[in-house]
């Protein structure tokens, strides 16, 4: 967790509606250089969306998202070489069915980078090892365990040198003694210093990783500072249901980390 | 008997020339329906309504009609209104390829529908275009899940290559007619044809169910069961 004060990720008063459902009514955060926020809220509160607005697989009506002092939203630039930038990890992984695990992770080095195949082969084992999974390179996603998919799925996304990761719930699809390993990764990568948000329902993961804490309801951000504040001293009462509420449901997983 | 099989054994040499001329003309319809039916599926499914829209018109176009009608038409026709001066065999694996096309195209645009949307959302987050995706992530998975499709496809346009017969190019049937007129011997002759088709029928779908086999990848098809 090695801050430094260059943001990364500015999201400004981002809005979204589908049909006249409100799904964001201006959400403004932003994300320092190696800096890990965590985003939790109750279900359709809008995370996803949130997440999806920030690399414009949804597009937002209203707002601006900037990557490195460059405006992603109204830009005349194409939206893939800021894509490329904003790695996405997924709650049900998507790793291409069709490809090992090697093929999945280099794919998009070969045809989103255009780099050469054996420079791309070599650096997909590299980000293999590095989810622990170079053992696996040559199974297909159908023969790897759930926990062992999203490992992939962080390793392709961790090949295109993102400057920032955005996790959608990646261990609510994973049977419960699946969780820790990929929580693992995912603290490995807050330490080497990757600027994250991650939504997610794990509150000891939170507590342990998190610079800051996000919690977002009904479309807004409600309340948001340092874990120790919010999880002991919220200053809203309605996190603090939703956190008495979520360490019921959760309460047993997240206290074992 | 003797007799019969004597007139099929002089007239094999010259059925299977026609039969090497059904094997051309279907092998070239498939790869014109190919060539052209895959990215018509893409247009369909990625497309805008456009692309969609014209696509869909000349698949109704084409699957609306009997062959029979879309040969004479193209051949007597279009093809000698523009003076094109074909000759049977192309004009035949231009009609059928055409045609197969409209059907091809829906084979793979089922398999293309029903893959996760999860597929492209992961693709285009990495920052592929959604070409790029639609070629190397959506339709690697969906053509295999057309291979069934396909092969069923090869077994109908093999057995409508028969009625080419209608615009004299000289396939097996052709050729039959001929000899059957000829020697007065219609039944062992076209036992004889039928054979060949069943032979052509059989072989082909065997030959499609190995490469499924080969190009077949963990939790695809019926291997998919044996895994969850
Ligand atoms: N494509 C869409 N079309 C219409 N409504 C949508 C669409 N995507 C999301 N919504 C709606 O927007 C709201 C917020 O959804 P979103 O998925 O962002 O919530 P979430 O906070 O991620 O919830 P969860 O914890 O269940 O994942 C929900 O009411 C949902 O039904
Ligand atoms: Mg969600």
């Amino acid at each position: 967790m090695q801050k430094d004060n260059t943001i990364v990720l500015r999201v400004e008063d981002i809005y979204k509606n589908y049909g006249n459902v409100e799904v964001l009514k201006g959400v403004s955060f932003e994300i320092k250089k190696g800096e890990t926020k965590v985003i939790i809220g109750p279900s359709g509160s809008g995370k996803s969306t949130l997440l999806r607005c920030i690399n414009q697989l949804t597009i937002p009506d209203k707002g601006r998202i900037w990557l490195e002092n460059q405006e992603v939203t109204h830009t005349k630039k194409n939206i893939n070489q800021f894509r490329q930038k904003i790695g996405m990890v997924f709650q049900d992984f998507n790793l291409f069915d069709h490809l090992n695990a090697l093929r999945n992770v280099e794919i998009g080095l070969i045809k989103v980078r255009g780099m050469g195949k054996d420079e791309a082969r070599q650096k997909a084992i590299e980000e293999l090892k590095q989810v622990g999974l170079e053992e696996q390179a040559n199974l297909y996603p159908a023969q790897l365990s759930g926990g062992q998919k999203q490992r992939v799925s962080i390793a392709r996304t961790l090949a295109m040198d993102p400057s920032v990761i955005l996790f959608d719930e990646p261990t609510s699809a994973l049977d419960p003694e699946l969780i820790g390993e990929v929580l693992e990764v995912i603290k490995k990568l807050a330490l080497n210093g990757m600027t994250m948000a991650v939504v997610t329902h794990e509150m000891g993961f939170a507590r342990s990783v998190a610079n800051e804490v996000i919690f977002m309801e009904d479309g807004k951000i409600i309340d948001q500072g340092s874990p120790r504040k919010l999880f002991t001293n919220p200053e809203h009462a309605r996190t603090r249901k939703f956190l008495s509420k979520i360490t019921e449901l959760y309460g047993r997983s997240a206290e074992k980390k | 008997m003797a007799e019969n099989l004597l007139s099929i054994y002089e007239a094999l040499p010259y059925l299977l020339r026609g039969s090497l001329v059904t094997i051309g003309l279907v092998g070239g319809a498939l790869a014109l329906g190919l060539t052209l039916g895959i990215p018509m599926a893409i247009g369909q499914v990625y497309g805008n309504k456009y692309s969609a829209g014209l696509i869909s018109f000349y698949v109704w176009f084409f699957r609306g009609l009997p062959v029979l009608v879309l040969l004479f038409l193209f051949y007597f026709g279009l093809f000698t209104v523009l003076s094109l001066d074909l000759s049977a065999f192309t004009a035949g694996i231009l009609v059928l390829g055409l045609r197969s096309a409209a059907y091809q195209s829906q084979i793979f645009r089922g398999a293309m529908q029903s893959i996760g949307e999860g597929q492209m959302l992961a693709a285009r987050s990495l920052g592929m275009s959604k070409a790029k995706a639609a070629w190397h992530i959506i339709l690697p998975q969906a053509l295999r899940i057309s291979l069934p499709g396909w092969s069923n496809e090869y077994s109908i346009i093999l057995k409508d290559s028969a009625v080419t017969y209608a615009i004299g190019l000289t396939e097996i049937m052709t050729r039959g007619k001929f000899i059957a007129t000829r020697t007065f011997k219609p039944m062992p002759i076209f036992l004889t044809c039928a054979l060949i088709f069943l032979i052509l029928t059989y072989g082909g779908v065997k030959l499609l169910n190995l490469l499924e086999k080969k190009v077949r990848i963990p939790g695809y098809g019926t291997e998919r069961e044996g895994i969850y």
